[in-house]
């Protein structure tokens, strides 16, 4: 079987990309899709550790991991569409009422 | 052997699937390609004796986030190319890509003593890997029955929380009146 180390530093460079990604692009739903990827980074590593500690605990993390990230999809959408529903073709740079 | 060729595979699927998601200008394509990291994450996860957890990747996620994700893009209209050279902020990217590539490097860096510490099986064995779903049930049931039962509650008010923001003014005050330029 595959050392775990191998799936963490996987884990690890997925994450990285999510949040470069995040980082990088402007278009709203892009963002989004760079969240989920950082979300599966984390359930990646979730499930190697269960595997190395040879504990359950670590997938049920993964469960509860995965009904957050059903939510916040729900509700981040959600707000996606009633910002677009007021301005078309925002980027998260256009949406700056709140900047000081 | 196998597991090395099979690991392998779905480690070079899962970064490209998510360097396309970064890179790809069209939020389709960028959609599709989550798919694919999906669907590799999910075979990792057999690899690993997690096979409720594969199953749930890939009906909740690719089943049912990607579908929302793109019936977003389609009701939206906003399914055009995007000019990726234009950088909006002078200098984000470089600092972006560096901060990243900090990040991961911290990562690595720190892996090379020891992954892996603490207390094992806390929360009971994994098993020989053929009872995998009873395994997970009776850790879900009885160990984190109340986490599992406020996730309800969650959904719940996720459910209620979309109604509330995307339906139409209609009798009562909209959620997001006051953004009205």
């Amino acid at each position: 079987m595959v050392p775990g180390a191998w799936y963490l530093a996987l884990a690890a460079a997925l994450f990285c990309i999510g949040a470069v990604g995040l980082l990088v692009r402007r278009n709203v739903l892009v963002m989004f899709m760079c969240v989920e990827l950082m979300l599966n980074a984390v359930n990646l590593t979730f499930v190697t550790f269960a595997r190395m500690l040879d504990d359950i605990g670590g997938q049920s993390a993964v469960f509860f991991v995965l009904v957050v990230a059903a939510a916040e999809v729900v509700v981040g959408l959600g707000i996606i569409v009633s910002i677009f529903r007021r301005r078309a073709g925002a980027t998260a740079d256009d949406i700056s009422l709140l900047k000081g | 052997m196998i597991d090395w060729v099979v690991f392998a595979v779905a480690a070079v699927a899962t970064l490209s699937g998510a360097l396309g998601v970064v890179l790809s200008t069209h939020p389709v394509h960028a959609a599709l390609m989550l798919v694919l990291t999906l669907f590799s994450v999910a075979v990792l996860f057999v690899a690993q004796q997690a096979h409720f957890l594969a199953a749930v990747q890939v009906i909740v996620y690719a089943g049912a986030i990607v579908v929302l994700f793109l019936f977003v893009i389609m009701l939206l209209g906003v399914d055009k190319s995007e000019d990726l050279a234009a950088e909006p902020i002078k200098g984000q990217r470089p600092v972006a890509i560096v901060a990243g590539l900090c990040v991961l490097s911290a990562v690595l860096l720190l892996a090379r003593s020891d992954w892996v510490s603490g207390a094992r099986s806390t929360a009971g064995t994994l098993g020989d890997g053929h009872d995998n779903v009873a395994l997970l049930a009776r850790s879900l049931f009885t160990r984190y029955l109340l986490a599992f039962e406020v996730t309800s509650v969650l959904l719940v008010i996720a459910v209620v929380g979309a109604v509330v923001l995307v339906r139409r003014s209609g009798t009562m005050p909209d959620a997001l009146g006051e953004m009205e330029p």
